[in-house]
């Protein structure tokens, strides 16, 4: 399948703007009708013309035409060899601590997704898999966590929900000079802002629910693997243990990119002004956001991204009842989960954080008083005009602060 | 006269939310024929109208999944209602035999898709209504107008010469004479014209284009008054042309980017017009947001901006043209407008090569003419494509 058709190849792709590539993709294109939407296989089996002869299509937990459409378009986005898809964010990180074997160590950012903490901590840590968490950014921690057997950095960046930058290029370099993998967690920007493995990381992993698919109606994951080496390693995870993503979750999400470019600007464009906003408020102690020049990493993350994304997280003060601001909202839906056309709020301790121990959660920032958002595609008045009735509506015993 | 402002935020939330189920945010969608009652007399407090249920007994007559869809879409038109069919044309001939009859006289613009046309002057003349074509104007239109005049239908803008009406006008022929004013608005959209808001009765999509905006499904719509949209429901629970729910899924899920796509296709379009008026291989720009347009001053008035449809005349013969189109290799060469994915046609070859050049050129059609619905694709790239294509002719 080509995405121009059987025209002028000469056409150089590579001169094409991220926008258009949004658009003409990989295996857009049906070679067999012209259809201008991929086809979905819902097929679990394919006819062979002879023992094990076949179209490089035998089972679809090995390979799956749709499926591939979705893994070829998400990997020529971000610059990789090859793209895998899985079932959830989740199958697709855990295919990721899958390349490792007992008694390898993963260096890892403090204070990541309660989702990853949780694989790490309770399934994995039972197969001997050993990990630190460090700020990925301080190199001299990383350094000092570093042991003999440490094959892999796990980066989340920004991380989820504190939004702590990493720089991507400069663990990179540190972590291959010690034969360790780097995976980073491209969720909170999507390859429309950011391309790690551009920035010298080995594999981009994705919760593909949130920005790629854009919608709130698909779980999926994927993973992008630059190199060959690795790629056919991962390979024969996703073939093995078999969390593979099915035909028509592959389809909308292929559906959903084709907006990903003009839903991130859009969400982005909302999220600073929003973020700006909260800043001047009195309700607020704290606001995490990378596209804020006050936000510690703000240049690293200018350096290695095209804009601060759509998340942000800010702290409210005492004088706020954090459950009653978080039921005034109207707007804004109260969900776990991200990167929607609807914006989302959330209680990061109570919600998508609450696997950690609660010392531990405490330690790294993530207190009741604070509220993550993600902002969709609503006018960005119709937003700030919700948090500010629900900042009147929460006060404690009715004080202005 | 108002422009319209769409609010993103009715993009994403209008209409009425999706039965409370589990508190999914996203309308759920209900593949099911029959409804079930719990008993005989709530079927009978149901067939008495003195039930709270909405949900009729068979899927034909509508279905959870398209009413929630068909609520946004009423929102965003300033609808009283709106219903959703299994494609535009369903839409067009549902509407058309649920509101005339024999005896009854039509008053349309000629320029106007095809098979609307078709359809209005062939299949319903043989059941006696009468359908007078005109040029695209108030007064053209009210020239034609007699006493049996039950109905005006216009495109607006017009396909494919993109000429823009008077809506405002248009809808004063009709009410002041008691005639059914239609417009259908797909080259519009709810984005940058409401035509409801503007005094017409009805409107009408084909919601393959921009509503739902992927080039993924066949849908129409048609939007206007509870009076006149019950009788439309009924004659389209018995023609049966109705949408799937599936499609419903995928149409609101298009909706929810409407309003960033439109932005997208409304700045490309105007930047691609602009520069191949400029190009001396184009003859001339058909688009109303140029100045050069006849009808830019009208469109600036009522539209908040001129949509992804650019039509132009290669300087040049048929064969030149075809020529410009195979060297083009950035949008798909099919029919159809409005999605994500620029699409490009040559209208004579694609959609009237079968009809004698004698009769082409009387509903002016010219050999050269080229329409190009633009993407949302980044325009540099649109314009280097068009401009390399140009450069080989």
């Amino acid at each position: 399948m080509s995405g121009f058709l059987s025209r002028d190849t000469s056409y150089n792709e590579r001169l094409m703007h991220l926008k258009t590539r949004l658009i003409h993709h990989p295996g857009a294109v049906c070679e067999h009708t012209g259809a201008v939407s991929p086809p979905i296989y819902q097929v679990s089996t394919f006819r062979q013309h002879g023992v094990n002869r076949h179209k490089g299509f035998e089972y679809s937990r090995g390979e799956n035409p749709t499926r591939q459409v979705f893994e070829q378009y998400v990997a020529d986005l971000e610059g990789g060899t090859r793209g895998f898809a899985f079932a959830s964010g989740m199958a697709a990180i855990s295919a990721c601590f899958m390349l490792l074997k007992a008694g390898d160590h993963i260096v890892a950012t403090e204070g990541l997704y309660g989702g990853t903490f949780r694989v790490l901590s309770r399934v994995f840590e039972r197969f001997n898999l050993r990990y630190s968490f460090v700020d990925t950014n301080d190199i001299d921690a990383v350094n000092s966590a570093f042991r003999d057997e440490t094959r892999m950095v796990y980066v989340e960046t920004p991380s989820n929900p504190l939004m702590v930058i990493t720089d991507i290029a400069r663990i990179s370099e540190l972590a291959h000079s010690r034969k360790a993998l780097v995976v980073v967690d491209n969720t909170f920007m999507s390859p429309y802002l950011q391309r790690p493995l551009e920035l010298g990381a080995d594999i981009s992993v994705h919760s593909a629910s949130k920005f790629l698919g854009g919608h709130s109606d698909v779980i999926a994951g994927v993973a992008v693997v630059k190199d060959q080496e690795v790629a056919s390693r991962m390979k024969w995870v996703q073939v093995s243990v078999g969390g593979i993503l099915g035909p028509l979750d592959s389809w909308l999400l292929v559906r959903g990119m084709k907006t990903l470019g003009v839903r991130l600007s859009h969400s982005q464009e909302s999220a600073q002004a929003i973020a700006t906003w909260l800043c001047g408020r009195p309700e607020v102690e704290r606001v995490y956001y990378p596209g804020l020049a006050t936000h510690p990493r703000a240049e690293i993350h200018r350096e290695q991204a095209d804009g601060g994304g759509a998340i942000l997280s800010f702290s409210l003060r005492p004088t706020i009842d954090v459950e009653k601001f978080l039921t005034s909202l109207k707007v804004w839906s109260l969900a776990v989960s991200l990167g929607a056309v609807e914006s989302i709020v959330t209680q990061p301790s109570r919600m998508t954080h609450a696997s950690y121990p609660s010392e531990l959660r405490e330690r790294i920032g993530v207190t009741d008083q604070l509220v993550r958002l993600s902002v969709g595609l609503e006018d960005v008045d119709d937003l700030i005009g919700d948090l500010e009735e629900a900042f009147e509506k929460s006060q404690v015993d009715g004080r202005k602060p | 006269m108002a422009k319209p402002k769409m609010s993103s935020t009715v993009c994403v939330h209008g209409g009425v939310k999706p039965v409370e189920l589990s508190g999914p945010i996203i309308t759920p969608i209900v593949h099911c024929a029959p409804f079930a009652f719990n008993s005989t007399a709530e079927v009978i407090e149901f067939q008495e109208g003195r039930s709270s249920r909405r949900q009729p007994e068979y899927g034909r007559m509508g279905n959870p999944t398209v009413a929630c869809v068909e609520s946004r879409l009423a929102a965003l038109e300033g609808a009283e209602r709106a219903l959703l069919f299994a494609s535009g044309m369903a839409a067009v001939t549902s509407l058309l035999l649920s509101l005339l009859k024999s005896g009854d006289h039509v008053v349309m613009t000629r320029d106007s898709y095809r098979r609307t046309r078709d359809f209005c002057t062939t299949f319903l003349s043989k059941f006696g209504v009468e359908v007078t074509l005109v040029d695209p104007s108030l007064c053209e239109i009210e020239k034609a107008l007699r006493p049996s005049t039950v109905m005006i239908f216009s495109e607006s803008p017009t396909n494919p010469y993109l000429h823009v009406m008077d809506i405002e006008g248009l809808a004063r022929l009709g009410k002041n004479q008691g005639r059914l004013t239609v417009v259908d608005s797909t080259f519009g959209t709810p984005f940058n014209i409401r035509p409801i808001e503007l005094g017409i009765d009805l409107v009408i999509h084909s919601a393959t284009k921009y509503l739902g905006g992927h080039n993924d499904l066949i849908s129409g719509v048609v939007a206007g008054s509870e009076e006149l949209l019950q009788p439309l429901a009924e004659m389209r629970s018995n023609l049966g042309g109705i949408t799937d729910p599936n499609t419903a899924f995928l149409l609101e899920r298009g909706l929810k980017t409407l309003a960033l796509r439109m932005e997208r296709h409304n700045a490309n379009g105007l930047a691609l017009a602009q520069f191949l008026e400029s190009h001396p291989k184009v003859r001339r720009v058909y688009y109303p947001g140029l100045p050069s347009h006849p009808h830019h001053e009208i469109a600036k008035q009522q539209m908040a901006g001129f949509g992804g449809v650019v039509s132009f005349e290669i300087d040049g013969d048929l064969e030149k043209t075809a020529r410009f189109i195979d060297q083009l290799n950035l949008p798909h060469l099919t029919p159809s407008l409005g999605g994500v994915e620029s699409l490009v046609e040559q209208v004579v070859v694609m959609s009237y090569w079968q009809m004698p050049k004698e009769e082409r050129e009387k509903l002016g059609l010219k050999d050269n003419l080229v329409r190009y619905s633009l993407g949302i694709e980044n325009i540099e790239d649109i314009v280097r494509d068009v401009a390399q294509a140009l450069d080989k002719i």
